[in-house]
């Protein structure tokens, strides 16, 4: 520990730290455009610049390491005059065109230029202007307005691991950029709009839409991967108007993937606004009350084991739990939250969570992924994989089709045959797993789906097992989804009940009233049209197409509800908007249908039925608190009936950009999966066609 | 005047042999053996009883910067980068060491290489210098080949190998942590110091960056003692050094000479005297273009060394002398100055990259006379908000100048602005 004395106030910090950071822990604020907390540390803005004792110049206090017994002078008129020069020289190029540009209200720049900055401009030269090229249908370019902060530059190389930007000439002529115009080719490029501090790099599809202060901020939970990125939801009246990330050091720290920043405007096309019901070969438009008497009628026709239910890809823990509720009291055990047709046995939760925990993953020293694509199934999480891998030396396997990972992992093979050949040690990657001290392995949640996939399921256990995963100090054994729902659903027991069908037989013609809760990744084509299929969901997508009858539901931005991540956290969302016209909350919808259906649910609020939830299940209770589980059962999960097979893993969706209701309905989205044609080579699942 | 017998660079304009037989004539390589048996120790202790200081510009204490090295390796090699990007406008000294005595490069960067740990050289060549990478690398092959260079340089047991490189031709490469960037292959952008480059330099290694002059001096001063090293010059200015001796002079020449040695005297006896004799003077710039110059008053009773330089607020910088007579335009060639830093910021860091413009145009405007006693002012305020402002010393190079300029000639610059009124919008 260093003693530093920040404007007399004297504050001990970690040797190594920065004279800035000890600034900060001084309570002292210091203006700054490039440094940023999660990058490396370029020193060239010049705008942190302090003064030190016995130290003939002005520092830079973002490079500066702390020494014991430093005085630092944060606020002298030397100080004041050189961050005077600095925010004068950033402004003599910069574009003064505060009022048509979309930072405005949250720019660094403007910020700073109000302590700083110059009442008028000395400046009569001619300014600086170059030309915008286009990043694609994200980020929108304005480099005159750029300040070469290079944070965008650093972000790219060093986060997102694509490093496709940098500088070229140097000087005044210095421009940052792709080299050659290029659309931006990370899944994290939306993160360089909330890094740049100034108006260069704005959102494309967010242009011109409203400034800052008009809108209605809202905390929430991100549900269009199963990392459970942490979100602000920015809305106008009945309106999202964009999502950002919020930071939690312990899931996404600061960053978001571009599906979930930029799906917003599939939340307000193809919506389900008002109840359906089919008359022949049309679905017509109905009331509430028309729906829940159809459903009462066929319900109450069959038998409880010819109905069932299957939850989807984006369900809360909330309405999952109502409609379990009313199964159970119609005496049907016919349910299953794995819409994709997975098998496999979820008895115990350390055999379905991420065990080891995202920010566990920068523990681990070897990691071994098995039928999974984490850069496309939870690009944050893959963030985390690549910190881990920057931060010391990491030996990373991967079996699966080949990516671009954006780390160095040593590609094993395409099949579940390299499984048997690290138990049997005869792979090379044997000895590296066996050496390490912290190994992990993460199981795609696409494997889990094959037919096999209990059989997988078993052999990753095994495997774990053998080279040392399951300790009580250490959890290896992770299982990385791709559905925000799915923890939840098998946290609930949205399962089969003993002699119950599963997604499958549901699907294959095992029930006559199938009830689909947002099921729209599930087979629809399966279902045989004698099947009557109650669809309760936001958007008019697969499962709408073959309802008999529609419930219009709440999209994620329009209820407020519980949603478990991959690793087993419980976070909770908050309402930003109504849902638009007659559409409800899903567990009103079912609470309602319950009623019609003559078996009301004890819960007539939300309040009430959390309550319910927090007895049955008591990790709901305490959202906030999350408990890394040891591992207990070396036995494992069952294997099933299928045998492992060789057929090789399969990508878990065609492309990162559409898969689900929301990001396909989405225009943006659409416009990525075009901007990056099959000639691209980062190989977005399209090149095979 | 210096006596011949005590010039370092006895063939400094080519008139002998430059090849390995001509430089052993002259006495290099001859008892390296015994030089590198007294022990990396004794050798840096030797340097810095020299008094040999940094030849590139900077002035620092060549032992002293040694000495930082690691004495142990905690596993990572240490490195010598040998700076010959020799850029300065005005300073042509390396040019003619690497033309004309390239074995006492080679020869000298074996026994930095040795006393301060590292079995690898860089020498980063500057881009233009074709001819002279060319006779450079024949000089290392032609060691390669004698066995003066690789596992066992010189018969010492100590393996040491040179590798030439050659920059792109960027002035900023000449800086030593843009140097380092530039030799991994990156951009030329100077690094933010500390950490060192003796804690972490070349790829993450302890590496010490030294000026051609330097490393090609140090042969001669390990053979002759650093007592008649230290006996030549002044106190704390020791030595000898190429002055590079360029504009209005009846013969620009380069010339190795003590240091300490009055200005007046170095141009008379060696470059023939200021053009039109001394009175016809003007203005010197004493160090290469980013040393502030020296108006007439100035130049009759300068040392040229280090200290005394630095006393009249310029620098003895690269020892690049460029003398103006009465008939320059002394503003003008400043701001030709000022368009070469603009032009050669890398851009890295605010103050620099803005305001480099900003003073060359402002400059452009005081030359056509198109500028009030206001702009000077301004331009005054320009220059303090950039120098000591950035990460490297290229801020104050571009600042210096002006700065120089004002100190020594502000008449002259008045004059071209007192007449000036801004034009007034047609009312």
């Amino acid at each position: 520990m260093a003693k530093v004395i920040v404007d007399g106030i004297e504050v001990e910090i970690a040797n190594g730290s920065s004279v800035l950071q000890a600034c900060e822990a001084a309570g002292k604020e210091i203006p700054r455009f490039c440094y940023h907390e999660r990058l490396s540390v370029a020193g060239n803005c010049r705008m942190c610049l302090v003064e030190v004792e016995k130290m003939p110049k002005p520092v830079a206090s973002c490079g500066q390491p702390v020494a014991d017994g430093m005085v630092v002078f944060t606020d002298t008129e030397n100080v004041r005059r050189a961050r005077r020069g600095v925010m004068e020289f950033l402004l003599i190029n910069h574009p003064l065109d505060c009022p048509i540009c979309d930072q405005g209200g949250e720019c660094d720049l403007q910020d700073e230029a109000v302590s700083y900055g110059r009442d008028t401009s000395r400046y009569d030269e001619a300014k600086r202007a170059v030309s915008q090229p286009d990043w694609g249908p994200l980020v929108k370019t304005t480099m005159t307005r750029c300040i070469h902060c290079t944070r965008c530059i650093r972000f790219s190389t060093e986060i997102a691991g694509v490093p496709e930007l940098g500088a070229t000439a140097r000087g005044e002529s210095m421009q940052v950029g792709t080299y050659v115009e290029k659309a931006l080719s990370s899944e994290l490029s939306g993160n360089l709009i909330d890094l740049c501090p100034v108006g260069a790099l704005t959102a494309k599809p967010y242009a011109f839409t409203a400034r800052p202060w008009e809108l209605r901020k809202t905390d929430s939970v991100d549900v269009l991967d199963a990392g459970g990125a942490n979100i602000r939801i920015d809305a106008r009246g009945a309106e999202v108007l964009r999502i950002l990330p919020r930071m939690n050091d312990a899931v996404n720290e600061e960053w978001l993937g571009d599906k979930s920043r930029f799906s917003v405007d599939g939340l307000k096309r193809r919506r389900l606004d008002q109840p359906w019901l089919r008359d022949g070969a049309r679905l017509r438009p109905a009331t509430w009350d028309e729906c829940f008497a159809a459903i009462a009628a066929r319900i109450k026709a069959v038998a409880p084991s010819r109905i069932g239910a299957i939850a989807g890809d984006l369900m809360d823990v909330e309405s999952m739990f109502a409609l379990r509720d009313l199964f159970t009291s119609l005496g049907s055990g016919n349910l299953d939250c794995r819409a994709d047709g997975a098998r496999f046995d979820a008895s115990q939760r350390q055999f379905y969570v991420f065990n080891t925990s995202i920010a566990g993953i920068e523990d681990a020293d070897a990691i071994l992924i098995i039928g999974s694509n984490p850069r496309h199934e939870a690009p944050v999480l893959n963030a985390r994989i690549r910190k881990r891998y920057l931060a010391s030396p990491t030996f990373i396997g991967h079996i699966g089709l080949p990516h671009d990972l954006t780390y160095p992992a040593m590609h094993l093979g395409t099949d579940p045959s390299v499984l048997a050949a690290l138990t049997d040690g005869s792979h090379p990657f044997a000895a590296t797993l066996r050496a390490a001290k912290t190994p992990m392995l993460i199981l795609g949640a696409g494997a889990l789906a094959r037919p096999d996939g209990a059989a997988l399921h078993a052999a990753a256990w095994a495997l774990a097992a053998q080279f040392n995963m399951l300790r009580a100090d250490w959890h290896g054994f992770n299982i990385l989804h791709h559905a925000a729902a799915r923890v939840g659903g098998l946290d609930l027991g949205f399962l089969p009940a003993a002699g119950g069908q599963d997604t499958r037989a549901m699907l294959d013609g095992g029930v006559d009233v199938l009830w689909l809760l947002g099921a729209d990744n599930a087979d629809i084509a399966a279902i045989p049209p004698e099947t009557f299929v109650i669809y309760q969901g936001h958007h008019g997508d697969a499962g709408a197409a073959r309802a008999d009858v529609i419930l219009p539901g709440a999209a994620y931005t329009e209820k407020d509800g519980i949603y478990v991540n991959t690793e087993g956290r419980v976070q909770q969302g908050f309402i930003a908007v109504k849902p638009p016209g007659s559409a409800r909350e899903d567990w009103r919808i079912i609470r309602a249908a319950s009623a019609s259906l003559g078996q009301p649910l004890v819960y007539d609020t939300l309040a009430a039925l959390r309550t319910r939830l927090a007895a049955a299940h008591p990790h709901f209770a305490a959202p906030a608190a999350f408990r890394r589980l040891a591992a207990t059962d070396l036995q494992g999960p069952a294997p099933g009936q299928v045998a492992l097979s060789n057929a090789p893993f399969t990508a878990v969706a065609a492309n990162y950009y559409q898969t689900d209701p929301i990001s396909r309905a989405s225009p943006t989205m659409a416009a990525c999966v075009a901007a990056h044609s099959p000639a691209d080579n980062t190989n977005f699942g399209l090149a095979a066609e | 005047m210096l006596n011949d017998s005590d010039r370092i660079y006895q063939n400094l304009y080519g008139a002998g042999d430059w090849h390995l037989p001509g430089a052993r004539a002259r006495g290099d390589y001859a008892d390296i053996g015994q030089i590198l048996a007294r022990g990396r120790d004794t050798i840096i202790e030797e340097v810095k009883a020299s008094g040999m200081r940094g030849r590139g510009g900077a002035g620092f204490p060549t032992g002293m910067k040694w000495s930082f090295m690691p004495k142990q390796s905690d596993g990572r090699p240490s490195y010598l980068v040998v700076n010959a990007d020799e850029s300065e406008p005005g300073t042509c000294k390396d040019r003619d060491i690497i033309r004309n005595e390239p074995h006492k490069l080679v020869e000298g960067s074996l026994i930095a290489g040795f006393a301060m740990g590292a079995h690898t050289g860089f020498i980063y060549i500057r881009g233009e210098y074709f001819n002279e990478a060319a006779r450079l690398q024949t000089a290392i092959d032609e060691a390669y080949a004698a066995g003066l260079l690789g596992p066992d340089a010189a018969g010492t047991g100590w393996a040491f190998d040179l590798v030439l490189h050659r920059g792109a031709g960027a002035y900023i490469c000449g800086e030593e942590s843009a140097l380092l960037e530039s030799l991994e292959g990156k951009k030329g952008m100077p690094r933010m110091k500390p950490p060192f480059p003796a804690a972490m330099g070349l790829y993450g290694c302890p590496t010490t960056v030294n000026n051609v002059e330097t490393i090609a001096g140090i042969p001669t001063i390990l053979r002759r003692g650093a007592a008649w090293f230290s006996g030549l010059g002044r106190p704390k200015n020791s030595g000898t050094k190429i002055f590079c001796i360029s504009g209005h002079v009846n013969r620009p020449c380069n010339v190795e000479e003590e240091l300490g040695i009055p200005l007046r005297e170095l141009i008379e006896t060696h470059a023939g005297g200021v053009r039109g004799g001394w009175d016809n003077l003007q203005a010197i710039i004493p160090g290469g273009a980013s040393m502030p110059i020296l108006n007439k008053t100035m130049c009759e009773t300068q040392l040229m060394d280090f200290d005394s330089l630095s006393a009249v607020r310029s620098g003895l910088g690269s020892g690049a002398v460029i003398v103006m007579d009465q008939s320059a335009d002394v503003v003008k060639a400043i701001w030709r100055l000022s368009k070469f830093f603009k032009h050669e910021s890398c851009g890295q860091c605010t103050p620099c990259r803005e305001g480099t413009g900003w003073m060359m145009r402002m400059m452009d405007r005081i030359v056509q006379n198109q500028a009030s006693m206001a702009d000077i002012a301004l331009l005054e305020q320009v220059c303090a908000q950039v120098a000591g402002h950035t990460i490297c010393a290229f801020g104050d190079a571009a600042a210096w100048p002006i700065q120089g300029l004002f100190r020594a000639l502000r008449p002259l610059v008045e004059s071209r602005a007192v007449d000036y009124q801004p034009a007034l919008a047609a009312a």
